[in-house]
């Protein structure tokens, strides 16, 4: 069954159009997440299923209930605030109650829902405390606590990490990973942390301006992504701008701008015929001398210059530029010692798989690199 | 006192000087935060304390200017003469302050929630706008009100004359005049710690109520009022406390009857000048004022005042 849907939702604000045209299902027991660059609609769309904003046009499903027009207060649903926004006049345990209490719960009942929460995200014995001498990391606790007390079909989580450090949030994503398969519950989780979307989900949403990009598993949206947005903004993205020149059956070939043909399955192409851009992750390229004989007949091959060489410990990562100036980045574990790395201003040739080909639309470019720049 | 009573969290002690600071350097810096208050304190004991000590001494003596002041075993009595010979106005002036300090806590709740929760990039000037008229003295303030409530004057001169009141209608040297006159004059002492309240309410936690369950209403009483409550106290007690003391309105808006203790404080000091019965009577009010807070305080359960 269906837990939530979206049918052609959309969201206009008096200055723009946040969510545009948005057709979503969720599935029940999903772990899914909202990414996308800050602006991208991710949290208006996640308030839209809230019932804090109204989609300007579209509908919203809850399971068999069509819950468009339903304010926050009857969904069946609940929130985990970016800000957590607990209430600062009662202490914890009050703050886990107030769902249970506005919703009638018997008194009894509350005092061992509430502890069982306490237990769950690990705050025994916190109960009477005052959130606000909680330290961030227990305040997220607390909301979360507060939030899945209510048993929601869906349970909503607006950057809930966001302003955790950094190993106080790597603790947190296989915690909340944790808890969401204790509980059963649907998360939908909005993050612009491609990492942390990659880390927790079952499925990604990737947004950009506004509409959808891509919606898969984690590793279809990376190995695979179906537009120069997701491309570039889940990781080093590796463009080549080329022409289609056909398709024989299981391979297609496309024809690159700085010379040379690839091969890659079918299937994979955008459209059948005109100018594509075809991709390859850093991790994916291997690198040799120009004049090595160790390469693969059908692999892809291209030659191009070394700019610079980073050497990070695990990995050496190289940027390399072809004849046309386009730039690629190409991650060399270090397995063994090199004797001889290839250093700036050596030409080298990059080759891969052609199955970890990906083609994608030709990038505007102007889009490609607002995506890089926002990921810094 | 008023901002205290806002604060959602106390204010953090001064840290400890850090272990590697030598011992002269932490003595100096440990005095400092009092060094800081000094001229502050000297200013209050100077002009504060000690003539509020000079007045209280005098409730011990008896006697009037002319014929001096001398020390009365029968001090006692100097209270209860104060109290039983004007309790119509000290119960008049509590009743008024009452009645204003919840007109004006009625007119500036919905005025202010509105500015902090919808005013949007404008909310600075709508408090500048209602902040405004005050930039005139309470004196003239208070003399414009008695031109306009006045029988023949703009507004009820011209319902008069059209014949929408009667001609022998008064507002003029009335209790409603009064308390009115007084309502405007300390308007802005509720208002703007309701405002510095409700503008620091988060509104995601608003969202949060929502999305507990909480209708509007039941967010507004469960979560907007408890929270705004330390505004509305420490608007109530700034309302309250000086308008129990006000005499200007009573004396240009009123009439004999609504006379408030504050105008036989000043008579008894300026004119009659028995400073006894004026300083005794102020000390009930402080008295009184001092109970009432505690009182309020208490029921309110603002930790930040009452510990």
């Amino acid at each position: 069954m269906a837990n939530v849907r979206l049918e052609d939702v959309s969201k206009a604000f008096k200055s723009a159009v946040a969510v545009d045209n948005v057709t979503l299902t969720i599935d029940e027991g999903e772990f899914f997440s909202l990414l996308g660059p800050s602006g991208c609609g991710k949290t208006t769309t996640l308030r839209m299923i809230g019932g804090f904003e109204e989609p300007s046009s579209g509908r919203i499903w809850l399971g068999d209930d069509d819950v468009s027009g339903l304010p926050a207060h009857k969904r069946d649903v609940n929130t985990v605030f970016q800000s957590y926004a607990l209430f600062p006049h009662l202490s914890v345990a009050e703050n886990i109650a107030y769902g249970l209490k506005r919703q009638g719960v018997l008194k009894d009942e509350i005092g061992p829902r509430v502890e069982a929460m306490l237990e769950l995200v690990d705050l025994e014995g916190y109960g009477h405390r005052r959130t606000t001498q909680l330290s961030g990391g227990q305040q997220q606790r607390v909301a979360l606590a507060r939030a899945l007390v209510n048993r929601p079909q869906v349970l909503l989580l607006d950057e809930p990490l966001g302003a955790l450090d950094l190993k106080l949030r790597k603790q947190m994503q296989l915690e909340l990973k944790r808890i969401q398969s204790e509980v059963g519950i649907t998360f939908i989780y909005v993050t612009h942390d491609q990492e942390e979307a990659m880390t927790m989900s079952d499925r990604i949403a990737v947004m950009s301006a506004g509409r959808l990009e891509q919606v898969g598993a984690p590793q279809d949206v990376y190995e695979l992504p179906a537009t120069s947005f997701v491309a570039s903004f889940l990781g080093a993205s590796n463009l080549l701008e080329g022409e289609i020149e056909g398709t024989s059956g299981e391979i297609t070939k496309v024809h690159l701008r700085v010379g040379g043909t690839v091969t890659l399955p079918a299937g994979r192409l955008p459209y059948s015929d005109g100018p594509v851009a075809v991709g390859v992750r850093p991790e994916k390229l291997h690198i040799q001398a120009t004049d090595s004989s160790e390469m693969d007949k059908a692999d892809n091959a291209i030659e191009a210059t070394v700019v610079s060489s980073t050497y990070t410990g695990v990995s050496t990562s190289y940027e390399c530029a072809t004849s046309d100036g386009t730039r690629l980045i190409v991650y060399v574990q270090n397995l063994e010692r090199s004797a001889s790395p290839p250093g700036a201003g050596e030409r080298v040739r990059l080759t891969w798989d052609p199955d970890h080909t990906f083609a994608v639309a030709k990038p505007e470019r102007k889009d490609a690199r607002a995506a890089n720049d926002r990921k810094g | 006192m008023a901002l205290e009573a806002q604060g959602r969290s106390a204010p953090e002690p001064p840290e400890p000087p850090s272990d590697r600071a030598g011992g002269a350097r932490k003595g100096r810096r440990g005095l400092a935060p009092y060094l800081l208050t000094l001229p502050g304190v000297a200013w209050l004991v100077a002009f504060f304390a000690a003539p509020l000590g000079f007045m209280f001494l005098f409730t011990f003596y008896d006697g009037t200017i002319d014929i001096g002041y001398s020390f009365t075993s029968d001090w006692p009595q100097t209270y209860v003469e104060a109290f039983t010979t004007y309790d119509t106005q000290i119960i008049r002036s509590v009743i008024y302050a009452l009645i204003v300090t919840v007109a004006t806590l009625l007119i500036s709740f919905p005025m202010m929630y509105w500015i902090a929760m919808k005013g949007g990039r404008r909310k600075n000037l709508f408090v500048l706008l209602l902040l405004l008229p005050f930039f005139t003295p309470f004196l003239i303030r208070t003399l414009a009100w008695q031109l306009v409530l006045s029988d023949q004057g703009i507004f009820l001169g011209t319902l008069k004359d059209i014949g929408l009141l009667s001609a022998d209608f008064k507002l003029l040297a009335s209790p409603l005049a009064v308390i009115s006159g007084m309502t405007y004059n300390f308007l802005p002492f509720m208002a703007l710690p309701l405002y510095v309240a409700l503008e620091k309410l988060d509104p995601s936690l608003l969202d949060a109520a929502a999305d507990l369950y909480s209708s509007k209403r039941e967010a507004f009483l469960k979560v907007t009022l408890p929270l705004t409550l330390p505004g509305v106290f420490a608007g109530s007690l700034l309302t309250f406390i000086p308008s129990i003391g006000d005499f200007i309105d009573a004396e240009i808006l009123g009439n004999p009857n609504t006379t408030m203790i504050g105008s036989i404080i000043r008579r008894q000091l300026l004119v009659n000048q028995d400073y006894p019965t004026g300083a005794a009577l102020s000390f009930l009010l402080i008295a009184g004022i001092l109970v009432a807070v505690f009182l309020y305080a208490r029921a309110l359960g603002t930790e930040e005042l009452t510990g």
